[in-house]
Order: structure tokens, then C-alpha cells, then sequence
């Protein structure tokens, strides 16, 4: 049989499957626990998509079921232009029309009063699509690669094309459609009738826009002070990254090692940590604040509550993001440029300022617009530190969660949100693209950097030593704080929180877990561990796309999957929300919901360290593959793969622990059944269980670091040569640093 | 071992990389058994023309057989040609063994009769023995006959070599070049040699196509192309030349008569007409010392030592003579007088 018979003959199963062997809709019980097997097929709620088209009257279906037949009746031709027209009409022409009918078509009925005017009221609605709906879905869509593949787009490649209407569709549904919903959720009403006041209302208020802090007196709009707390955080963040990448490159500072290690503090802390540390130092009851009370005489005071508190927080947070950011730039500056300034009889001092910092430049600039985009989608910080002064991401929360319950709103303030950290990272791509000087040639340059001037040598050690020191402090508290009764008050020593965390027993032989956080750590592995090789699999795919592929709108397409790196997880959360709880597609409360969260949100990091790590392959292995007879698909799997196992490693570990630490979008997704442990935390914090959340919050990290160093082993190494002289060091940024190539 | 060589046909074939034409209407026949060469400076689509025999880039228009099949819109991997390449591109992560051993294994043979034929492969090419070593064990040009070997053991119908010895030291380019070619002729397959170096082309070749800007500028035999090069750019490209304006003055039929500054040469005719023409001197055909009644003078403007001859531009009223001169002995000093003659041999009319 020819290989494109076959594997069209798969489609074809896929395809019949959905519309025969399962239930076409939602199984409003869970599909996993099968117990729709005891009325299907014939219940109307279990039966399958053929039944529920010719036994209960849903003419809808009908039609696909028709186009089905189609491409049924095209696998029987031979090869042809005709063959594969058939194809691509029946594919495309199916998935439009099964997008259409689920949008259209909703509970009751019609969705929109322009259809009931068309064709008529309908019977009867429908509910979410199913297992059916999605195996079909997934059919049509390989029908239409394979018409595509057959005509001999992309060399005829059937895996290549297939892979990239794939992952375009899965975009689409998963981004684009919630962030679609979210702002057409701006323009409804609460029974989904279009309603513009709710915008026109909130896009006007003055609690958003008012500039009064800086002529009245009073406190600015929440939009401004967002914007000015993000400049500021920016700021503060990319000068101690750059003093910080200055002693660690240019200086002979003993404990450069231990400075590299703080990069990887960022990945492994959940976002709130910071905070939750602050409060233990400088909050009332902290130890500095009472100290300085009991010294001093000073009254306590909540200084610490507010935009001064989120600052430090986020400053201590994103400092070692921009440090990683910037070795890279201070490293990347020529050494041959600095020696060439000093033979031309510049000083140390003119050449650092007439050289070395106008090359970083843009680097800097780079680093400062990822501290914005960083700060303003915070949410950790800001809802434990905020109090009544909160910024945009945790306003969207309360927005939709308290007492206002204002759906309108929240999404109003997640296109502020939208607006700010888009136009950041349209700048960093579209301004700073091609400004780079640093040497990118990959030829050793020789020659050394030169040392800093004196002076400002010594100016950047009395910054970074004391931050350094001070970090080390607010990480200290948070393995310490755990062990402590309670903060300020009666600080004694104690196992009780790890106890009422973290206690099990063993009865009838059994493990019973009976501490609080169990269920939610449980349950944050699994999906964790469920979503980090989905997420590293999609990625690593879509930068082999990316980077060996030349396909129409290739560079739209990848535009598009950096950006929505650059959507506040805040707005991912309220957008989800906003897009899966009705039909077509109903998934709030489930795990499907946090695990395509994660995917779809981690995996463009998963591109990026890809597309590094494959820029530095050779092309023509790929293509010698391929004249060996291997199909694109054996090619990934014995060529690529193997020598990308760095990239891998640093996927995984990735998307597992962002899994693990991430907040922003969770805290909208989660559900009595489905707890992750870092809203669970923050529910610990909001009663202020100090000790339970420290403990629990460390006992994450030390979990994290003991799974981190696990993938690591058992991915392994690239043996290239038999003494393997190949560096695999993990680069906590992602983005694998290999020099080593044979 | 081979009797599967295949022919390859391109009729019309022409390639576009969005708007720029790498190939205009490429036709050309390629014969069983034979090892032809694609020759031409960079970016004349020698290299391109050769991906779309492979499979890796398609045509816009027209179409590839290959023994006879069609093969325009097959994908590389279901085309019976196979590739070496100018990276050779060996697997860094496996052993030579299943480097060889794998375009076996992905043709659905079974894992222990790939690597037997494979053995067989790498002793085919004198490497028996290597197998259990990673290509970055190996000396480039033991690498390079792994890559001959891992291409060969699928016995493909054409076999393609992409520049295959740029990437080694002068001395061992001369040797692998006689491997190979010694290896095509042994085994009888049907080559497709792609290179920018005439002399290589010369060396290996039954027939030589060579390209420029997209289209064929001439194809023959190695000895054709030297001896009777269409154009100044073939005259040029295949060993160097002096193109020098002549007049025609008769036509025999089998020599021409043609006069060069003030003297007169019998050369072969080409069917040249009467008239204004142009001719390819090779710097080897022409004497500094020639007697007075077939020569006229110029004047020196630059030597140089070659150890084994001597490279002049010499000033004539025919314009700037590039000559070299195998009496090293006599080295001329730059402004030193010289009588001009040339060997009738070494001089050919260009036709257009």
C-alpha cells in the first residue's frame, strides 16, 4: 500500500471512530469514567455523532457526516489533482462548518437572532462538543493536510504539513478563541446579548485613568499606577542586573559561581514567595520591624502594604531575570573593540563609557522592557503585598472572583493589560530587532575583556554585595519561617506546620495523607508532570517547524506564538473563563483546563531554547536523512532528537516547574477538585496562616530542585565523541548554551 | 553489485525562490552508467539543480525523470537517488556502522541484515573495521568515504555528490577523487558530481555540464569543453584563458585562417566565419622568445616565482597576456622587451 493511502486510511479511523464508537457531546459526568458506556449508544445524551444526526434529528451533524462521506468516497480514487481538491474541500469545508454549528448553536438554541431569521427557531440546542466532536475535528483537519501534502505543498511532506494545521489549529482554539471571547465578553451583557455600556462605562472610569497623583494629590488610576510601578520595578530590576553582570563578568569577585546560581532562585520560587518573606521581615509582626520598634520606639507601621512593598518584592524577584539577561550582553561585547579603544589612547574609564555601555545598549533595553512585561503581569506579589492598593492583574481578579462580580470590567481591565504588555514586546521585537552589537558570529574572538575603572568597580561591588546579601536574607526566612510558631509573637521552634501540612499515617496498611496540602500537591505533580512533556513536545515541534521549514506565513505564525509569551497570565485565566464555560467547548473545573493552560502558555519557551539549540545543527544532516529514505518523522525522531537532548532537558524542566510555580492564570482555573498548591498557598496566606504557606511554600522548592536534578539524569547526555568532552550544563534561561559542536 | 544505474531526464525544469529565478528552463539527459559533473562558479544553481534531482526542493515547473519515472513531485525520501554531501553530514551521535546501516534500516530492512550490508559497505571502500567508531573519531577523509559508503549501500539508481572534497586538504583531494571515480567506474552507477573546480571536473568526469546564471552554457566531454569552449566564460572557466579579438580571414572547411595583431595562424575551423572573431589563448600556448618573422613584441609588467614556472602579464598590442612559462630559469624582470608567438594548439575560436 503507498504510504499516502495509509495514512489517510488512519484519518479515516480517527474520523469514524468520533462519529460511531464514542458520544458525540460532552459527558457531563467526565468521559473517563465511562460510565456513558451503560446508555450508549441510544441515550440522547451518550450517542454518537451518526446516531444523534439520524435518530435525534440533528440535521447539523448530518451535513458532517456528509462531508465525511466525501472524503471516504476520495481515498478510493487514485492519486490525483481531483483526489486531493477533494480532500482539501472536505477537510476545509468540514471545519468551518463544525466551528460554525458549535458557535451557532448553543443550549437553547440559536446563539444569534440572525439565524433564527434565516432558518428558523430550532428545536432544540445542544450541548458542549465531545470526545466525537473532537476526534472528528481532528480527522478533517488531517484530511485537509493530506489533500495539501498530496498536491505537494512542502515537498509533499504528509508529517510536516500535517503537524502545521495542527498546531495552528490548536493555537487558535486555545489562544486566540479565549482572548476573541475575552473582548467580545467586554461588549456582553450577563446573558451574552451584546451590550456596549459595560465597556463604554469602565473604559471611561476614573479609578482607571485619573493622572490625579501627579497635580491633585490624590492616589492615580489603577492603569497608571501599574504603568509607573512597572517603569520603576523595570528600572530598579535592569540596574542591578547590569551591576550584578558587571562583578560576575569584569571583576575578580571570588564568589562568581554563587552570583550565577541566583539566576536559577527565579524559576524554582513560586511569584508569591518574595512577598510572603517581606511580610516576615517588614511586616508588623516581621523581625526587622519589631526590632526597630523595640530599639527605637517606633510605632509599627504598614508602609510594607502598597505599592513601596510590591516594588521591592518584584525588584528582588525579576534582578536575577535581567541578570541572566544581561551576561549574555556584557559577555557579548567584543573584547577586540575595548582593546582596539585602549590602543587609540582611551582609558579604562572612557572606554567603558564611550564603548562598552553604548554596544550593551540595546541589551539593557531589552532587559528593562522584559522586567515591564514581567512586572505588570505579576500577581503573586500585588495579592499578597497589595492590600487596597492593587495593580491591574490582581483588580481583574477581584473583579470577577468578589463581591463586584463585574465580568464586563474584568475584561476591560485585561485589555489595559493586554494593551501595556503587548506594545512592550511589540517594541523589544519590531525596535530592537537587528539593533544587537553583540558578536554573534560564533568565531572565537580573541582577546580578554578589560577590568572596570576603579571607581566604578567599587561602586558596583557596594551595590551587588549587599543586595546579594539581602537576598540571601529573604530566602532564609522562607526556609527558616516554616520552623517558627508564630511570626513576631512567640517565635519558638516547631515541627507543627510541616506536621499540619506535610503528616501522613499508615492505617489498615495503608498510607492515609492527612495533611492540608496533600491533595493539592498531589494534584499539582500530576498535572505538572502530565503537562511538562506535552509542553516540551509541542514546542520543540513547532521550532523544528520554525526553523527547517519554509512554509507560507511562517513568520506570522511564529509572531504569533511568541506573543502570546507576552499575555499576562492574568488575562489567560479571565479569558479561559470567559471562553470554556459554555458551549461549543465547556472545560472550566476540569484538569483539561489547567493542562492546556500550561501548554499553551510555557510553550513558546520551549520554542525559543528550541529554535537556539536547532539553529546550531547542521541542515544537511536533516537532509541526508532524508535521502536515506527516513520520513521526516523517523528523521526527528533518530537524528534530531538525539542531539537535542540539552534543549529537551531545559523543556521539561521548564515547563514542569513553571507547572508548578505559576499562579496568575491558575487561580481563575482551579476548582474544589483540581486545587494546585500555589492557590492553595495564597488561600493559606488571605487567612493568615504564615507558617503553613512558608512551609509549604519550601517544601515546593526543595521538591522542584530534587525533580530538576531527576530529568537531568535521565535524559542524559549527547555522546558525540567517546571522552565526552561536551558541556550539557543546565542554563536555567532555557535556552540551551552550546558551544561544543563536533 | 549495481544494475539498477538509472538515467535522469529534466525537461523544461525551472525553479524559483520567490521572486528570483535560480533556474530557467533547465533541460538535459543524463546517460546510464555515466558520472557527470555540474560545473560552475557559485551561485550559478549547479547546487540547486542537484536538490531538486535529490527531492529537497521541488520545481516550479517541468518535470525530473529518473530511469524513467517521474519523479517530479516525490518526496526525497521515496526517490531511489541518494546523496553525499559537502558536510558529509554523518550522524555526530551514532557509530560509523549505523551511520551506514541506516538508510537501510528506514527502508524497512531487517536490523541485523542492515548492519551485515552495511560491513560489506564500509570494506567496499576500505574502511572495514571502523564501524564501532563515532564519525568524530575519524580522519576527514576517512569521514568522507563513510559518507561514499552510507550513500552506495543503498544502491541507488543515481548517486550524488555535492562538492564532496571541499572540505579536504589539497594533497587528499587528488587521491579520494581517483577513489571515487575508480569506485563509479568499478561498480557502474550513474553519478551526478557537483564542484566549482574545473580542474576536479576535468579529472573525474565522462561529460561536463556547466552552468551559469541558471542556464546550461555548454555540455561535452572534458576535452571538448578545453578545446573548443563556446564562449570566452567556458574559455575562461575551464583552464584559464586569454581572450584575444582576432580577424577571420578564410575557411577551409577543416582550418581557419585568422590574424592576431600582425600574424597569421592556421587553427581549427568551427565553423568560424570571415570577419571580426574572438580567440581563447592558454597562457601555456604562448612564447616569450618567439623567432622574428612569427611574433610580435611586448613588454613585461609583473612576474612571478611559482617554483615550477613562471607567471607573467605581458603588455601587447593585443592587450594584457597572462603567460606561463615552465623556463624558470630565465625569469624576465618586469619592463624587459619579449617577441610574442603562440602554439597554434593551445588556440581556439570563440564563436559568439
Amino acid at each position: 500500500m503507498e504510504r499516502s493511502d495509509r495514512r489517510l486510511n488512519i484519518a479515516l479511523g480517527i474520523g469514524l471512530a468520533g462519529l460511531v464508537l464514542v458520544p458525540w457531546y460532552r459527558i457531563e459526568a467526565g468521559f473517563y469514567g465511562l460510565s456513558w458506556l451503560k446508555n450508549f449508544p441510544t441515550g440522547s445524551a451518550e450517542a454518537p455523532g451518526i446516531l444523534q444526526a439520524f435518530e435525534f434529528g440533528r440535521w447539523n451533524l448530518a451535513l458532517i457526516a456528509l462531508i465525511f462521506a466525501v472524503a471516504i468516497a476520495a481515498r478510493f480514487l487514485r492519486v490525483s489533482a481531483l483526489r486531493s481538491n477533494l480532500l482539501i474541500a472536505a477537510g476545509g469545508a468540514g471545519i468551518l462548518f463544525l466551528v460554525w454549528q458549535g458557535l451557532a448553536i448553543g443550549y437553547t438554541g440559536w446563539s444569534w437572532t440572525i439565524n433564527e431569521t434565516l432558518f428558523g427557531p430550532l428545536a432544540d440546542g445542544q450541548p458542549s462538543m465531545g470526545a466525537g466532536a473532537g476526534l472528528t475535528a481532528l480527522a478533517l483537519v488531517l484530511f485537509f493536510a493530506f489533500g495539501l501534502a498530496e498536491r505537494g505543498v512542502l515537498r509533499g511532506d504528509a508529517f510536516v504539513v500535517a503537524s502545521i494545521t495542527l498546531l495552528v489549529f490548536l493555537v487558535a482554539i486555545f489562544v486566540f478563541y479565549p482572548v476573541g471571547s475575552m473582548f467580545v465578553g467586554a461588549f456582553q451583557s450577563f446573558d451574552g446579548s451584546f451590550d456596549p455600556s459595560g465597556f463604554v462605562r469602565n473604559i471611561q472610569d476614573p479609578s482607571i485613568w485619573s493622572l490625579d497623583c501627579l497635580v491633585g494629590g490624590n492616589r492615580c488610576g489603577i492603569a497608571w499606577r501599574t504603568f509607573f510601578l512597572a517603569v520603576l520595578t523595570a528600572s530598579g530590576s535592569t540596574i542591578l542586573g547590569l551591576c550584578f553582570a558587571l562583578v560576575a563578568t569584569r571583576t575578580r569577585f571570588p564568589f562568581k559561581k554563587g552570583l550565577r546560581l541566583l539566576t536559577i532562585l527565579p524559576i524554582i520560587t513560586p511569584p508569591f514567595v518574595i512577598g510572603l518573606a517581606l511580610i516576615l521581615l517588614f511586616g508588623r509582626a516581621g523581625v526587622v520591624t519589631q526590632q526597630i520598634s523595640h530599639i527605637f520606639g517606633v510605632e509599627p507601621g504598614r508602609w510594607l502594604y502598597g505599592l513601596t512593598g510590591i516594588w521591592i518584592a518584584q525588584v528582588l524577584s525579576f534582578t536575577p531575570i535581567s541578570f541572566l539577561v544581561l551576561i549574555g550582553v556584557v559577555e557579548g561585547v567584543s573584547p577586540s573593540m575595548e582593546e582596539a579603544s585602549q590602543t587609540l589612547r582611551a582609558d579604562r574609564w572612557r572606554t567603558f563609557w564611550r564603548i562598552s555601555l553604548p554596544l550593551m545598549k540595546p541589551g539593557l533595553a531589552n532587559a528593562f522592557l522584559i522586567g515591564f512585561i514581567e512586572s505588570m503581569a505579576d500577581f503573586g506579589n500585588p495579592l499578597v503585598l497589595g492590600g487596597s492598593h492593587g495593580v491591574l492583574s490582581t483588580e481583574i481578579f477581584f473583579a470577577v472572583v468578589g463581591s463586584q462580580n463585574d465580568p464586563s470590567r474584568a475584561a476591560v481591565l485585561a485589555i489595559i493589560l493586554l494593551v501595556f504588555t503587548l506594545s512592550a514586546f511589540l517594541a523589544q521585537r519590531l525596535w530592537l530587532a537587528g539593533k544587537s552589537f553583540a558578536t554573534v558570529t560564533g568565531k572565537a574572538d580573541s582577546g580578554a575583556h578589560i577590568a572596570l575603572p576603579r571607581s566604578l568597580s567599587i561602586g558596583v561591588h557596594a551595590i551587588v554585595i549587599p543586595w546579594a546579601l539581602f537576598t540571601l536574607v529573604v530566602y532564609g526566612m522562607i526556609l527558616v519561617g516554616g520552623f517558627v510558631r508564630t511570626w513576631g509573637l512567640d517565635n519558638t521552634l516547631t515541627f507543627e506546620h510541616y506536621q499540619r501540612a506535610f503528616s501522613f499515617a499508615f492505617e489498615n496498611g495503608a498510607i492515609a495523607w492527612t495533611g492540608v496540602a496533600w491533595n493539592s500537591f498531589w494534584t499539582t505533580m500530576e498535572i505538572a508532570l502530565i503537562s511538562a512533556p506535552l509542553t516540551a513536545a509541542v514546542g520543540l515541534l513547532t521550532a523544528y517547524l520554525i526553523v527547517r521549514q519554509r512554509f507560507f506565513g511562517r513568520s506570522v505564525f511564529e509572531f504569533a506564538l511568541m506573543m502570546s509569551f507576552a499575555i499576562p497570565g492574568t488575562v489567560i485565566g479571565i479569558s479561559y473563563v470567559m471562553a470554556y464555560n459554555l458551549p461549543p467547548l465547556e472545560m472550566t473545573g476540569t484538569a483539561l483546563i489547567l493542562i492546556a493552560c500550561f501548554v499553551f502558555r510555557n510553550m513558546p519557551v520551549g520554542v525559543r531554547g528550541g529554535v537556539a539549540a536547532m539553529s546550531q545543527l547542521d541542515k544537511s544532516l536533516d537532509e541526508a536523512s532524508l535521502t536515506l529514505r527516513a520520513t521526516s518523522f523517523r528523521t526527528i525522531r533518530k537524528v534530531i532528537l538525539p542531539l537535542l537532548r540539552p534543549a529537551i532537558v531545559a523543556a521539561l524542566v521548564y515547563s514542569f516547574v513553571r507547572a508548578i510555580t505559576s499562579i496568575s492564570a491558575v487561580i481563575f482555573l482551579v476548582s474544589a477538585q483540581y486545587n494546585m498548591a500555589t492557590s492553595y498557598i495564597v488561600g493559606l496566606v488571605e487567612n493568615g496562616e504564615y507558617g503553613v504557606a512558608v512551609a509549604y511554600s519550601s517544601m515546593l522548592i526543595v521538591v522542584m530542585i530534587v525533580i530538576i536534578t531527576g530529568f537531568q539524569l535521565l535524559v542524559g547526555e549527547r555522546r558525540l565523541r567517546r571522552e565526552n568532552r561536551v558541556a550539557t550544563a543546565f542554563v536555567p534561561a532555557a535556552v540551551p548554551q552550546e558551544k561544543a559542536t563536533p | 553489485m549495481n544494475n539498477r544505474t538509472g538515467s535522469v531526464v529534466f525537461t523544461n525544469v525551472k525553479k524559483q525562490f520567490g521572486s528570483f529565478t535560480a533556474i530557467h528552463d533547465l533541460s538535459l539527459d543524463i546517460e546510464p552508467g555515466t558520472l557527470v559533473t555540474l560545473l560552475g562558479p557559485s551561485g550559478c544553481g549547479k547546487t540547486t539543480t542537484l536538490r531538486m534531482l535529490a527531492g529537497l526542493e521541488h520545481p516550479t515547473s517541468g518535470r525530473i525523470l529518473i530511469g524513467g519515472k517521474d519523479v517530479t513531485m516525490l518526496p526525497a525520501n521515496e526517490r531511489d537517488v541518494s546523496m553525499v554531501f559537502q558536510s558529509y553530514a554523518l550522524f555526530p551521535h551514532m557509530s560509523v556502522l549505523e551511520n551506514v546501516a541506516y538508510g537501510l534500516e528506514s527502508s524497512g530492512m531487517k536490523k541485523s541484515e542492515a548492519r551485515q550490508r552495511a560491513e560489506e559497505g564500509l570494506t567496499q571502500v576500505g574502511l572495514a573495521g571502523y564501524g564501532q567508531r563515532l564519525p568524530a573519531e575519524l580522519s576527514g577523509g576517512q569521514q568522507q568515504r563513510v559518507a561514499v559508503a552510507r550513500a552506495l549501500v543503498l544502491e541507488p539508481q543515481v548517486l550524488l555528490l555535492d562538492e564532496p572534497l571541499s572540505n579536504l586538504d589539497a594533497r587528499l583531494r587528488r587521491r579520494v577523487r581517483t577513489e571515487i571515480r575508480e569506485l563509479q567506474q568499478r561498480l557502474g552507477f550513474t553519478a551526478v558530481y557537483v564542484t566549482h573546480d574545473q580542474e576536479e571536473a576535468l579529472a573525474v568526469s565522462d561529460r561536463i555540464i556547466v552552468m551559469q546564471d541558471g542556464v546550461i552554457a555548454q555540455q561535452g566531454s572534458p576535452r571538448e569543453l578545453y578545446e573548443a569552449p563556446a564562449s570566452s566564460f567556458i574559455a575562461d572557466f575551464i583552464g584559464e584563458a586569454n581572450v584575444v579579438p582576432c580577424e577571420v580571414l578564410g575557411n577551409d572547411g577543416t582550418e581557419a585562417i585568422i590574424r592576431v595583431a600582425r600574424l597569421e595562424h592556421r587553427v581549427p575551423a568551427r565553423s568560424a566565419r570571415p570577419g571580426p572573431a574572438r580567440i581563447a589563448v592558454r597562457p601555456n600556448a604562448i612564447t616569450l622568445e618567439a623567432a622574428e618573422e612569427a611574433a610580435f613584441p611586448g613588454s613585461i609588467r609583473h612576474a612571478a616565482y611559482l617554483g615550477d614556472h613562471v607567471e607573467y602579464e605581458v603588455e601587447t598590442e593585443a592587450g594584457t597576456l597572462f603567460v606561463v612559462d615552465p623556463a624558470i630559469d630565465r625569469n624576465l624582470a618586469p619592463a624587459t622587451n619579449v617577441s610574442i608567438g603562440f602554439h597554434h594548439r593551445g588556440i581556439a575560436i570563440i564563436n559568439n
